[in-house]
C-alpha cells in the first residue's frame, strides 16, 4: 500500500492534501454544539445534488408537462415520492442549517479578523442558495410557483430605467412562461450548483488557511508547542470527523422523521396552493414565499410610504436588498476588542437577542395578511415596521455599541463550558 | 550578445493593450449569449389581439380572459358602482390617472369608453400579482366597514377602486393598466387594438 501511495504522491499530492486538511489540520479542542452545522451543510448539499440528479431523470422542464411530470414522480416512479420529498425537505433543511451556521458566527465572532474572507464567501453562498431555491421552486409549475416567480422577478422592475428590460431578460418573455421555466431549470440544475460547489471549496480553503475560530474567540495559533502544533488544537480527523458523524446521524433521524411523517411540514415546506397547477388568471388568496424568505418579504411589505422622491415600491426593494447586503459588511461594523459573546458586554447580547427576535417575528409576519392583527394591538404591517427598524438598528448601531461596551478579559487558553 | 535590458514601460504598455483588446473581444463573445436570453421572436409574435364576447355579462359581473399571457378583466359596472367612484376620490393616489397607463380614450373619470364597461389588465402595478375582486360592500367585504367595492391584492395588500385606481398608503404606485381595446359591436370586444382613426 505504501509503495502504491508513494507512486501516487509523486504524481498527485494525495497524502499532502489528506494531512493538511484532515489528519494534520488542527482545530481548537473546545468546539461545541454550534460547530456541527458546517459539516451538516455539506451533507445536505450532497443530498440535494444526488436527489436532484435522480429527479431530473423523470422531470420535464416544459410548462405543458412540468406539473404532470412532478405528479408522475410522486405516483408512478418507483420510490419517486421518497426522492422528491428528500429534495424538498433538504431545501428547507439547508436553510435551517445555514441560518444556525451564520448565527454561530455572530455568537463567537467567527466572521471577524482574520476570517473576513471566509464570511464574505459564505455570504455569497447564502445568496447563491437563495437563487437556487427560488429557481427550483418554479419547476413544479404549481400556482404558488408561478405567482412567486412573478412577484420576485417583478422586484427588478422597481429599478429605474433598466428595470423593465432586466425583468424581460430574466423571464425571456413578457410574462412568466415556458421560456422562464426552461431557463430556470438550466440554472437550477447546472449553473448555480456548479457555483455553489466552487464557493464551498473556496470557503473551506479560506478556513484552512487561517484556521477555525472557537467558542472563546481566541487564536489557538498563538500558543504552539515545539513541533509548531497549537497546544489547544486536535487533528480534525479522527476527532472531529467522528464528532461530526454523530451530528450527521442525529440530523438524519430528524430528516427522516420529516420525510416520512410530515413532508409538507404543516404547509411550510410544501405549500397547499402549489398542489394546483399554475393559473395565470388567479393569484393564490394567501400567497406567501417559502419560510426562509419570509423575513425579507416582511421587510419588503413594511415599506408603504413614499418619501423623498422615491416611491414605496422602490423603497421596499432597496430595504430588502440592504437587509441581505448588510451581512457582507458585518466584519467591519463590529469594533469590539473581543470576539466571543462569552467576553462581550451586555450591549452586544442585547442587540443580538433583539436581532434574532426581529428576524423570527418578521419571518412569522411574512406568512400573515398585513392588514390583520395577529400579535396584539396593532396590525401586522405596523409590527413589521417596528421589527424592520430593530433589524436594521442591529447593524447600523453596531460600530457604536460594540466599541463602547465593557468587555471581560479573554483567557490565554481555550476553555470548556 | 544577449540584451538583458528590459524595457519595462514597453512591456507594461503591450500587456495593457493586449488585455484591453482581450476584454473587448470577450465582450463581443458574450453578446450572443446575453442576447439569447431576451424574448424570442415567437414570444414577441404571441401578442395577437383577443376577442371577448360580453353578451352574457350582467351588471355587477366580471369576465377574465388571457391577453399576452396576462389576465384581462371586463367588468360591467352598475350605477351604484359608478357612483362609488366619486366618493372615494379623496382616498386615491392618482384619481385623475395622471401618472398611470391607459389609452387617451380611457383617461376619464370612469377610465373607460363606455362608462359601465371597464376593461383592465388584471395585474397589480406593485409586483405583478392579480388582485382579487371585492365587490361586496361594507363589512361583508372583509376589508373594512366602509369599503365601497373594488379590488384587493393578496400579495402586498394594495387596494384599488372600481375603476382600477389605486388607494393611498398601499405599496402599488400607479393605477391598474387599461389595455387598448375597441368595440367590434355592442357585445364583442377586441383587446389589444387601437380604434382606427375615424
Amino acid at each position: 500500500m505504501s509503495k502504491f501511495m508513494s507512486w501516487v504522491d509523486e504524481r498527485f499530492p494525495a497524502t499532502k492534501v489528506w494531512e493538511e486538511h484532515l489528519a494534520k489540520y488542527y482545530a481548537p479542542k473546545n468546539f461545541n454544539f454550534w460547530y456541527y452545522f458546517g459539516s451538516l451543510a455539506i451533507v445536505v448539499l450532497v443530498i440535494q445534488i444526488l436527489t436532484g440528479i435522480f429527479l431530473t431523470i423523470h422531470y420535464k422542464p416544459d410548462s405543458e408537462l412540468a406539473f404532470a411530470s412532478v405528479e408522475y414522480i410522486m405516483r408512478d416512479v418507483p420510490w419517486g415520492w421518497l426522492i422528491r420529498y428528500m429534495h424538498t425537505t433538504g431545501a428547507s433543511a439547508f436553510f435551517i442549517i445555514v441560518y444556525l451556521h451564520m448565527f454561530r458566527a455572530l455568537l463567537y465572532g467567527s466572521h471577524r479578523n482574520p476570517r473576513e474572507l471566509i464570511w464574505l464567501i459564505g455570504c455569497v453562498i447564502y445568496v447563491a442558495l437563495m437563487a437556487e431555491s427560488f429557481m427550483g421552486y418554479l419547476l413544479p409549475w404549481g400556482n404558488m410557483s408561478y405567482w412567486g416567480a412573478q412577484v420576485i422577478i417583478s422586484l427588478f422592475t422597481a429599478i429605474p430605467l433598466i428595470g423593465e428590460g432586466l425583468a424581460e431578460w430574466i423571464r425571456g418573455d413578457f410574462v412568466v412562461s415556458d421560456a422562464t421555466l426552461n431557463r430556470f431549470f438550466a440554472f437550477h440544475v447546472i449553473l448555480i450548483p456548479l457555483i455553489l460547489v466552487a464557493l464551498v471549496f473556496l470557503h473551506i480553503v479560506a478556513l484552512h488557511k487561517v484556521g477555525s475560530n472557537n467558542p472563546d474567540g481566541i487564536e489557538i495559533k498563538k500558543n504552539k508547542d515545539t513541533n509548531g502544533i497549537p497546544v489547544d488544537g486536535i487533528p480534525f480527523h479522527p476527532y472531529y470527523s467522528v464528532k461530526d458523524l454523530v451530528g450527521v446521524v442525529f440530523f438524519l433521524i430528524l430528516f427522516a422523521l420529516v420525510i416520512f411523517f410530515m413532508p409538507e411540514f404543516f404547509g411550510v415546506f410544501l405549500e397547499k396552493d402549489n398542489f394546483a397547477p399554475a393559473n395565470p388568471l388567479q393569484t393564490p388568496e394567501d400567497i406567501v414565499p417559502l419560510w426562509y424568505f419570509t423575513p425579507y418579504y416582511s421587510i419588503l411589505r413594511a415599506n408603504t410610504v413614499n418619501f423623498f422622491w422615491i416611491d414605496a415600491k422602490l423603497w421596499g426593494v432597496i430595504f430588502m436588498g440592504l437587509a441581505i447586503a448588510l451581512f457582507f459588511v458585518l466584519p467591519w461594523l463590529d469594533r469590539s476588542p473581543v470576539k466571543s459573546i462569552r467576553y462581550r458586554g451586555w450591549q452586544y447580547k442585547f442587540w443580538l437577542t433583539l436581532f434574532v427576535i426581529s428576524f423570527v417575528v418578521l419571518g412569522y409576519l411574512g406568512f400573515k395578511n398585513p392588514d390583520h392583527v395577529d400579535l396584539f394591538l396593532f396590525k401586522n404591517v405596523v409590527w413589521a415596521q417596528v421589527f424592520t427598524i430593530t433589524y436594521f438598528l442591529f447593524f447600523f448601531l453596531m460600530p457604536f455599541y460594540s466599541r463602547s461596551e465593557k468587555t471581560k478579559p479573554e483567557p490565554e487558553r481555550v476553555s470548556f463550558k | 550578445m544577449i540584451d538583458d535590458r528590459v524595457d519595462k514601460g514597453r512591456r507594461r504598455f503591450l500587456t495593457a493593450v493586449t488585455s484591453g483588446v482581450g476584454v473587448v473581444g470577450g465582450a463581443f463573445a458574450a453578446t450572443p449569449f446575453v442576447l439569447s436570453m431576451t424574448p424570442s421572436e415567437r414570444a414577441k409574435a404571441a401578442g395577437a389581439p383577443v376577442e371577448i364576447d360580453i353578451s352574457k355579462l350582467q351588471p355587477g359581473q366580471m369576465l377574465k380572459e388571457i391577453w399576452r399571457g396576462n389576465p384581462v378583466w371586463v367588468i360591467s359596472r352598475t350605477p351604484q358602482m359608478l357612483e362609488s367612484l366619486k366618493t372615494v376620490e379623496g382616498e386615491l393616489q392618482d384619481p385623475a390617472s395622471e401618472k398611470s397607463v391607459q389609452p387617451d380614450y380611457a383617461k376619464n373619470e370612469y377610465r373607460s369608453k363606455k362608462p359601465e364597461i371597464l376593461v383592465l389588465v388584471g395585474i397589480c402595478t406593485h409586483l405583478g400579482c392579480s388582485p382579487v375582486q371585492k365587490f361586496a360592500v361594507g363589512p361583508d367585504s372583509g376589508i373594512s366597514d366602509d369599503w365601497p367595492g373594488g379590488f384587493f391584492c393578496p400579495c402586498h395588500g394594495s387596494k384599488f377602486d372600481l375603476a382600477g385606481r389605486v388607494y393611498s398608503n398601499v405599496p402599488a404606485p400607479t393605477n391598474m393598466v387599461v389595455p387598448p381595446y375597441k368595440f367590434v359591436n355592442d357585445t364583442l370586444l377586441l383587446i389589444g387594438v387601437e380604434e382606427e382613426a375615424a
